[in-house]
C-alpha cells in the first residue's frame, strides 16, 4: 500500500507529466527530474515512487522495458501509453480545477 | 498488467522478486554514480524488504500468492507425515466416494427432472384413501375409461397422459427361437407431442395412433435401445417384431435424452395405450396419469374438476356392486385426488426405493461424518506437534486470519485429493450397486449420468468436508498463545478432551450404522426364511398368451402335450404364478351375509396345481376336471380364520358378488402377491369358468407351471417354448421364469439394503477403529513422561493400561449410549423397510455394542503395548 506523503494526490500527475515530456526514464531519473524542475522544492521519496510506478504500470498508464546501459547494468525505463496520455489530461484538468478553486477561496476570504 | 499477469505473477513470485530487487539496485547505483555515498543512498532508500513487499503486492494478486505459499507448505507437511496423510485421505476418499455414489443413485431415481420441455409444469395424479385395514394409502393407477372422462373434464387447461409402468416383455424380431427381453411402456399417443419431443429417426406417435383398441400395432423405440440393439441402424424403421400374438412395426426412434417417464429406468419400446388389453376395462387399473398444465392455469381448479370426474366414474361403477352395505360403499368411494409435482409423486421404482434410498443416504452421511471426525482427530494430533511452529508464526506477525487460511488450505488439499480418489470410486461403485439390484436376466437398466450435477455435488461435498474437519483444528491453531506455546506449556489436556469427544461422536454414529445394518440383515434373513408353503425347486413358469381367448379344453390339451415332453415331471395351469405380481381380489360374503370388510384374493388353478406346487392339502380334496368357478373353491387357512372362525369350513358356501362357491378343500398358507405382506385370505378356484348361460368361458391367458426333473430347470426353457406352439399354434410363450427367480425378485430391495448396510457398517467400523487407534496412540505419546515417572515410582503395567485406556473407554460407552438413543429413535422411521424385526430386540441392540467394543479393544492394543514398554530410565534421561 502506498503511504501518504507530502505529494499525495499530485504524485501521479508529476510522474505522468515528466514521462510525457521525456519518455524512457528510469526511477532515479524521474526522481531527479522532479527535484530539478521544481527547483529543489518538491522531493519525491523512493518509498512512494516505486509503488506508484508499479501501480500505474498495473493500471496500464505506463509501460516498462529493461534496457542495458553503457555501464553494462540493466535499467528499467518507463514511458506513457495511450491511456496514460488521457489520464494525464484528466489529472491536469483536475489539478487546474482544484488549484483555481483554492486560489479563489484564498483571494475572496 | 492485466489480472491475468497478476495471477500469473503469483506463480512466479521468485522471478518477480528478482526483477524488483534489480530495479532497486540499479536505482541505488544510479544515486551513487550521481555523487551520493553508498551508505547515504541505501539509507535514502529505506528498508529494501519493505519496499519490495509494497511493490510486490501491487504487481501480483497478494491473496493468491499466500494461497500458493500455503499449498506448497501444506504439500510438504503431507509428505512429511506420509502414513497419517494417506490414512486421512483414504478414509475420506472412501466416505466421499460412497456419498457421491449414493447421490448418483438418489439423483437418478428421485431427483432428476424429466428431459422434456418445461418439466416443472408436469404433474402426477394420485388418489388418497383409507384402506380396509384403516391405514391411509395412496393409489396412482387408473382405469382407462376413467382416464378418458378425466381428460375430457380438463380439456383446455391441462393435458392428461396415460403412461403404464415400465415392464419387461418378451419380443421377437425374427424367429421365436430368438426371443429377447425389452422394457416396454404403454404411453398415450399424444405424449411425445405434449412433451415437445422430436424423433431421432422416423416418426413419433400422435393422437391418431391411439384411438381404436388394438388398432395401432406401432412402436417407437428409445435412442438407448436403438444404439444398444441396432447400432443406430436407420433401417430399423419399418422392421416388425412380435410381442405376445401381435406383430408391431417400428415407426420411429425417440430423442436421445428421453428414456421413458419412469425416472431412472430406461424404456426400450413404447407402444400406444390402445394396444393394452385393459384399454376398455373399467375395473383394470394399469397405468398412472401425468398432467401437463397450460401456462397460467392454477392447479386447484384443475384438481377439483379431475376429482369430480373421477368420483362420478367410481360412483357409476359402484352401482354394479350388489349386496354391499351403504357404509362400505361410502368408504370405497371416499377418495381424494391430488395433483402433485411429478418428481415428488411416488411411483414405480421411486415408490419402491424412495424410503430405502433415503435411509442409505443418511447412513452414508453418518459414515462421512465419522470419516471427518477421523481426519479432524489426525489433524489435531498433528497440530499438537506444530504448536510451536504456529506460535513462532504469530510472534513474527502472522495474523489470525492468515493462520486460519494456512490450516484450511491444508484441509482443502486433503479433501481435494480424497475427492479425486472418491470420485473414481463412485464412478465404479454406483453401476456396481445397480447391477446388484437387478436379477441377472432382467434387462432393467438405470440411467446413471456422470454430469455436472454429480460434479457439483461432489465439489460442494468436498468443500463442506474440508470445512467440517478443518475448521476446529484451524480455529485452535489460530488461537495459539505464543508465550505459553513457545515455553512448551500449552495445556495438553484441552486437546485430548476435544479428541475424546470426537471419539464419542464417532462411536455414536458407528453404533447407529451398525444397528441399522443389523436390522436390514435380519430383515433379509427373516424374509428369505419365511415359509412360503410351496417348493420352488425345479419349477418353471411359462406365461402364455393367445391372440383371442381359447376354449378351456385347448389349454388342457397344451398341458397334456407338455406333460409328454422329456424331463417334465408334472404340469398345471394357473392365472399367473404365485408372487409373480398378478392379483385378483374382491369382497366375499359368507352364507348370504353382507360382504366382509377384508379383501379376499383369488387365483384360478387347474387340477393337480396344488401337487405341482407342492402345497399341502390340510382338509378336503383337490379340484376335479369337472369342477368350475363359480361352484367349487379351495381356501387357505387364513381364509378360514378370517371368515369362518371356529367352524368346519368344508361344505360352507361363500359368494363373490353373486357367484357362489362351495369350499371343497383347505390348504396351507402361501404368500400371494408380495412376500413381505401378511398372508391374505386366498380362495383358489378352478380355471374353468362358467359363463351366465352355463357354457365354459374361453381363457385369454395363463401360466403353465412345470415341475421338471432337471436341477437347473431353465435348461428346458427352449424346448418348452417351442413345445407350446407345437401343440396349438395359437398359443405363444411370452415369458419364462423359474419360480425361484420370481421369489428372489421379491427380496431385491431387502438384499440391496442388507448388502449396502453391511458395507457401510464395515467402513464405519474400520474408520472408527482407525480414529480410536490414532487418539490412543497420540495420548500415549503425549503422556510418555508421566508414564515414565509413574513406572519409576513403582506403578504396575495393569495400572498403566488403566491410566491410558479408562478415559477413552468411558467415551466409547458414552458414545454407544448416545448411539443407542439415536438408533432407537431412527428405527421408528424405517419400520416400513423392516420385516418381522423389532428394533427393541435385545440381541440386535447388543450385537453392535459387542462389535464396537471388540474393535476398540483391537485398536487399543498397539497403544497399550507402547505404553507398557515405556522404559522409565530412558524416558527420564531423554528429557
Amino acid at each position: 500500500m502506498p503511504k501518504p506523503d507530502s505529494l499525495q494526490g499530485s504524485l501521479d500527475l508529476l510522474v505522468l507529466k515528466i514521462l510525457s515530456r521525456r519518455p524512457g526514464l528510469h526511477g532515479y531519473a524521474i526522481m531527479a527530474a522532479v527535484k530539478d524542475v521544481s527547483g529543489d522544492v518538491l522531493r519525491m521519496e523512493e518509498g512512494s515512487l516505486y509503488p506508484a510506478l508499479h501501480r500505474m504500470e498495473e493500471a496500464g498508464w505506463i509501460t516498462a522495458k529493461w534496457v542495458v546501459k553503457e555501464t553494462g547494468r540493466r535499467a528499467r525505463l518507463y514511458e506513457l501509453t495511450q491511456t496514460g496520455h488521457k489520464q494525464l489530461e484528466a489529472e491536469e484538468q483536475r489539478w487546474q480545477t482544484v488549484t483555481s478553486a483554492i486560489n479563489l477561496v484564498l483571494r475572496t476570504v | 498488467m492485466s489480472l491475468r499477469t497478476r495471477l500469473l505473477n503469483a506463480f512466479r513470485g521468485d522471478r518477480l522478486n528478482r526483477e524488483i530487487d534489480e530495479e532497486f539496485q540499479s536505482h541505488i547505483d544510479e544515486a551513487i554514480e550521481n555523487g551520493a555515498s553508498p551508505a547515504e543512498a541505501r539509507k535514502a532508500f529505506g528498508s529494501l524488504l519493505r519496499q519490495r513487499e509494497a511493490s510486490r503486492d501491487v504487481r501480483l494478486s497478494a491473496h493468491l500468492d499466500s494461497l500458493r505459499a500455503d499449498a506448497v507448505f501444506g504439500w510438504r507437511q503431507m509428505m512429511r507425515h506420509k502414513i497419517t496423510s494417506a490414512a486421512a485421505i483414504l478414509s475420506l476418499a472412501l466416505a466421499i466416494g460412497s456419498c457421491t455414489a449414493a447421490f448418483r443413485l438418489i439423483d437418478a431415481i428421485l431427483l432428476r427432472p424429466l428431459p422434456v420441455s418445461q418439466p416443472d409444469r408436469i404433474f402426477a395424479l394420485n388418489r388418497y384413501a383409507i384402506a380396509p385395514d384403516g391405514q391411509a394409502g395412496s393409489y396412482d393407477s387408473f382405469a382407462y375409461p376413467d382416464f378418458q372422462q378425466m381428460r375430457a373434464a380438463v380439456k383446455g387447461s391441462a393435458e392428461l397422459l396415460a403412461v403404464s409402468y415400465t415392464e419387461p416383455a418378451d419380443i421377437t424380431f425374427k424367429s421365436d427361437a430368438e426371443m429377447e427381453k425389452a422394457k416396454l411402456q404403454y404411453v398415450s399417443g399424444w405424449m411425445f407431442g405434449t412433451f415437445g419431443l422430436r424423433p431421432a429417426a422416423g416418426r413419433l406417435f400422435t393422437e391418431r395412433d391411439d384411438e381404436k383398441p388394438g388398432g395401432h400395432p406401432y412402436a417407437v423405440i428409445s435412442w438407448d435401445y436403438w444404439s444398444r440393439r441396432f447400432g443406430r441402424d436407420p433401417k430399423v424403421i419399418g422392421q416388425k417384431f412380435r410381442m405376445g400374438n401381435t406383430l408391431y412395426e417400428v415407426c420411429g426412434v425417440g430423442p436421445e435424452p428421453f428414456t421413458g417417464t419412469d425416472r431412472g429406468t430406461v424404456t426400450d419400446v413404447f407402444v400406444p395405450t390402445m394396444m393394452h388389453p385393459g384399454a376398455t376395462k373399467d375395473d383394470w387399473t394399469w397405468f398412472r396419469i401425468l398432467a401437463r398444465l397450460q401456462p397460467g392455469v392454477a392447479i386447484e381448479p384443475v384438481r377439483a374438476r379431475l376429482d369430480a370426474a373421477s368420483r362420478a366414474f367410481e360412483e357409476r361403477r359402484a352401482q354394479g356392486f350388489s349386496g354391499m352395505s351403504r357404509t362400505e360403499l361410502a368408504r370405497i368411494l371416499d377418495q381424494t385426488l391430488m395433483v402433485e409435482p411429478e418428481n415428488a409423486a411416488a411411483s414405480g421404482l421411486q415408490h419402491e426405493y424412495r424410503p430405502a434410498l433415503q435411509v442409505l443416504g443418511i447412513l452414508v452421511a453418518l459414515v462421512l461424518l465419522i470419516a471427518c471426525a477421523n481426519v479432524a482427530d489426525l489433524m489435531t494430533a498433528q497440530a499438537a506437534s506444530r504448536a510451536r511452529e504456529m506460535a513462532l508464526r504469530v510472534s513474527i506477525g502472522a495474523g489470525r486470519a492468515r493462520l486460519l487460511q494456512l490450516v484450511l488450505v491444508e484441509s482443502a488439499m486433503v479433501a481435494l485429493l480424497a475427492a479425486v480418489i472418491g470420485t473414481l470410486f463412485a464412478w465404479w461403485a454406483a453401476p456396481f450397486v445397480v447391477s446388484r439390484i437387478n436379477p441377472p436376466d432382467n434387462p432393467a437398466r438405470l440411467l446413471l449420468q456422470f454430469d455436472w450435477r454429480v460434479m457439483a455435488f461432489g465439489l460442494a461435498l468436498t468443500l463442506l468436508v474440508a470445512l467440517l474437519f478443518g475448521l476446529i483444528p484451524a480455529l485452535r491453531a489460530s488461537a495459539v498463545k505464543p508465550a505459553s506455546a513457545l515455553k512448551g506449556g500449552d495445556d495438553p489436556h484441552s486437546r485430548r478432551r476435544l479428541m475424546h469427544s470426537l471419539v464419542a461422536l464417532q462411536v455414536a454414529f458407528c453404533f447407529v450404522v451398525l444397528f441399522v445394518a443389523g436390522l436390514f440383515v435380519t430383515t433379509l434373513d427373516r424374509l428369505s426364511r419365511r415359509p412360503i408353503g410351496f417348493s420352488t425347486e425345479r419349477l418353471l413358469t411359462l406365461d402364455t398368451a393367445v391372440q383371442r381367448p381359447q376354449p378351456a379344453v385347448l389349454w388342457d390339451q397344451v398341458a397334456d402335450h407338455l406333460r409328454a415332453l422329456p424331463g417334465v415331471q408334472s404340469v398345471a395351469i394357473s392365472n399367473w404364478a404365485l408372487l409373480g405380481g398378478g392379483g385378483w381380489n374382491g369382497y366375499v360374503s359368507i352364507n348370504g351375509a353382507p360382504p366382509s370388510a377384508v379383501l379376499a384374493f383369488f387365483l384360478g388353478i387347474s387340477p393337480n396345481w396344488l401337487d405341482t406346487m407342492k402345497i399341502e392339502l390340510v382338509a378336503g380334496r383337490d379340484f376335479r376336471p369337472e369342477d368350475t368357478f363359480p361352484g367349487a373353491a379351495i381356501v387357505n387357512e387364513t381364509f378360514v380364520k378370517q371368515f369362518l372362525p371356529g367352524q368346519s369350513p368344508l361344505g360352507k358356501t361363500f359368494a363373490k358378488g353373486d357367484e357362489r362357491s362351495v369350499i371343497v378343500g383347505v390348504v396351507r398358507d402361501s404368500p400371494y402377491a408380495v412376500l413381505r405382506y401378511p398372508i391374505s385370505p386366498v380362495a383358489y378356484v378352478p380355471m374353468h369358468n362358467l359363463a351366465k348361460d352355463g357354457s365354459l368361458r374361453p381363457i385369454g391367458g395363463g401360466t403353465f407351471i412345470v415341475r421338471t426333473r432337471s436341477e437347473n430347470p431353465i435348461t428346458l426353457a427352449g424346448m418348452l417354448r417351442r413345445g407350446i406352439p407345437a401343440a396349438r399354434p395359437e398359443f405363444r410363450v411370452s415369458t419364462i421364469r423359474t419360480q425361484a427367480e420370481i421369489v428372489e425378485a421379491q427380496t431385491v430391495r431387502e438384499r440391496l439394503l442388507a448388502m449396502l448396510g453391511l458395507f457401510f457398517a464395515l467402513v464405519a467400523l474400520l474408520l472408527a477403529s482407525v480414529g480410536l487407534y490414532g487418539v490412543l496412540d497420540y495420548s500415549v505419546l503425549q503422556r510418555r513422561r508421566e508414564i515414565g515417572i509413574r513406572m519409576a515410582i513403582g506403578a504396575r503395567a495393569a495400572g498403566i493400561v488403566r491410566l491410558v485406556t479408562t478415559q477413552v473407554f468411558v467415551m466409547i460407552i458414552a458414545g454407544a449410549i448416545g448411539g443407542l438413543g439415536l438408533g432407537l429413535f431412527s428405527a421408528r422411521y424405517i419400520k416400513t423397510l423392516l420385516y418381522d424385526v423389532a428394533p427393541t430386540d435385545s440381541v440386535l441392540l447388543a450385537a453392535p455394542l459387542a462389535v464396537i467394543l471388540t474393535a476398540a479393544a483391537v485398536a487399543a492394543i498397539p497403544a497399550v503395548l507402547r505404553a507398557v514398554r515405556v522404559d522409565p530410565a530412558k524416558m527420564l534421561r531423554s528429557e
